[in-house]
């Protein structure tokens, strides 16, 4: 029997996709309101854009979430590569059942928690508070999201590669960086772009850490939130959503290419 | 030769040893200090809490740790409230998610099979975009003179505006949507992989549709059904941003009350109380979430 769509399929999955479209649409389309009420249409104008680029703090928070987003999606990284080796390759070290505790629960611990202790730690150590406070809770927050998905990649993979490549005589090292990196760096990849989105986005765990001249871009986008709609957020958010876009477009195409590459090569 | 084996032991134990120490200074001492601070009392000086840790006077350290923040929480009914609360609409918001999310990943998965990653990438797209952002757009649809409104009343379907904003409804609408990913995606990897003649046999045996949904579809995907319900309750139990924009001042959730302790009373110990609270309330969700995480990564081709 092939799967046939019933007309209940096709309505749940038209429903579906409208609900979880139809406010970002929405977002988008009153971003192009003239009037400054967010949601009365008052024509067509792009007035929010120039007001936005004027608007010096949005400006100067979007600048610190970004650096804080690069810098501490690629220490993430690096570390969670590691983890994920660890876990996959390096059997029962002593306290590995802590060591997988610790990966996994930072991804369902409540963010308010997260928040919290890094903060009371950061105290605790006397470290000022402000960007790199951030940064090194961002990197403990996305490192396990980085291990998850290069995790899930390592477990896939074929070894007897490796294998064949110390069999010809590669020192260990020279195997990792020659085969077992360039076959999982997709997964590598992916798992930066995960962390620098979350980093990007988190609103609760920067809140808690965040000290003078470091106010990103949540933080700024929530205190305004709080007082009331504003066009310019629309307009600002109308950005952010286009360039995630954009990119998760691109990096399936190139995803794609890749794939189809590889299969070329194959034959 | 010595030298060298030496040298390559030494990198190779650095691989688990660096990310375990970042884990361990990062995650796990923070940890601790939240449970020593819930046990000391508020100062005001800063930072707002009597001092950590002399290693001269050891006795002191102990005898400063009391129970009051706890005895605290257990006095006013607020916290024991909020944390029901919590509960409450995490689990009501997890039920809706499974009625929302199922058809549409049942959907997914009888797709034909060109457009399926498509139809993943599409779920999973909405994620990537900034949480608070998909939030806020909901205000500007839920508030009354709201976009709903005016779309209902534009079809002649209500007279008056829908005062939806600031009531637990919009709570509910703001976790099923910013959470729906989360419970399709689980649901789909269980249900795609589904054999599909087990249905069509019975079928022929003479069972009704609704029947074998109930008899086959749904037990098959039951670790789909419990990945996604737990993924989605656990961090809805601490969710600060969506009560908080959504939910107006009535809406009690054990992550606000955190939040609002540490920012506007200022009350570190108490609201490191709370966290531990909360920690409790879901340690037994995170430890089968954990147990059902690693064996479904077992059990993977």
């Amino acid at each position: 029997m092939t799967r046939r769509l019933s007309i209940f399929n096709v309505t749940s999955l038209v429903l579906g996709f409208a609900f979880l479209y139809l406010p970002i649409l929405l977002l988008v389309v009153y971003s192009f309101n003239s009037s400054r009420l967010v949601t009365v249409w008052g024509g067509f104008s792009t007035q929010w854009y120039g007001a936005l680029f004027r608007n010096q703090a949005l400006m100067e928070a979007a600048w610190v979430t970004l650096r804080i987003a690069l810098l501490s999606a690629s220490i993430a990284t690096v570390l969670g590569t590691l983890a994920a080796l660890a876990l996959t390759r390096y059997g029962r070290f002593p306290g590995r059942t802590l060591f997988t505790g610790m990966v996994y629960a930072p991804m369902v611990m409540p963010e308010v928690i997260t928040g919290l202790s890094l903060l009371l730690f950061f105290v605790a150590i006397d470290l000022d508070r402000g960007f790199w406070t951030i940064t090194l809770a961002h990197t403990t927050l996305t490192m396990c999201f980085v291990t998850v998905v290069v995790q899930a990649r390592l477990m896939t993979f074929d070894r007897s590669l490796e294998e064949a490549a110390m069999d010809l005589g590669a020192p260990p090292l020279r195997t990792f960086f020659s085969v077992t990196l360039p076959l999982i760096a997709p997964s590598i990849v992916a798992g930066f772009l995960l962390a620098f989105t979350l980093s990007l986005d988190d609103l609760v765990v920067a809140s808690f850490n965040t000290g003078p001249g470091a106010t990103t871009l949540p933080i700024r986008i929530y205190s305004q939130v709080r007082l009331g709609l504003s066009p310019e957020i629309n307009a600002a958010s109308t950005i952010l959503i286009g360039l995630v876009t954009l990119g998760v477009i691109s990096a399936t195409l190139l995803s794609k290419r890749s794939v189809l590459r590889s299969r070329r090569n194959a034959h | 030769m010595k030298e060298r084996s030496f040298t390559k032991r030494l990198t190779s134990g650095l691989v688990p040893a660096i990310p375990y120490l970042w884990l361990g200074v990062f995650f796990l001492v923070p940890f601790l200090i939240v449970f020593k601070i819930s046990l000391s009392d508020p100062a005001i000086a800063q930072p707002p809490y009597k001092p950590v840790f002399e290693w001269s006077d050891i006795t002191g350290f102990f005898s400063a740790l009391d129970v009051e923040n706890f005895e605290l929480l257990t006095q006013d009914d607020l916290y024991f409230r909020a944390t029901l609360s919590s509960v409450r609409i995490a689990a009501i918001s997890t039920i809706l998610l499974l009625l929302v999310g199922f058809p549409i990943a049942y959907g997914m998965a009888r797709a034909p099979e060109r457009h399926r990653s498509l139809l993943v990438a599409l779920v999973i797209l909405p994620f990537w975009t900034s949480f608070l952002i998909r939030i806020y757009a909901w205000i500007a649809i839920l508030k009354p003179e709201g976009l709903l409104t005016q779309a209902l009343t534009g079809m002649g379907l209500i007279s008056e505006p829908l005062d939806i904003l600031n009531t637990e409804w919009a709570v509910y609408i703001g976790i099923v949507y910013a959470y729906l990913p989360f419970m399709v995606l689980p649901l789909y990897a269980t249900l795609e992989k589904m054999d599909d003649t087990l249905l069509e046999a019975a079928l022929d045996l003479g069972s009704t549709p609704w029947r074998s949904f109930w008899t086959i579809t749904v037990p098959l995907a039951m670790p789909g059904i419990i990945a996604g319900s737990l993924l989605c309750f656990i961090p809805a139990v601490g969710e600060f941003v969506i009560p908080d924009l959504l939910g107006g001042s009535e809406t009690l959730m054990i992550g606000r009350q955190l939040w609002s302790e540490f920012f506007s009373n200022r009350d570190w110990p108490l609201a490191s109380a709370v966290a531990i609270l909360l920690l409790i309330v879901l340690v037994l969700p995170i430890v089968i979430y954990r147990d059902v995480e690693a064996r479904r990564m077992e059990t993977r081709p």
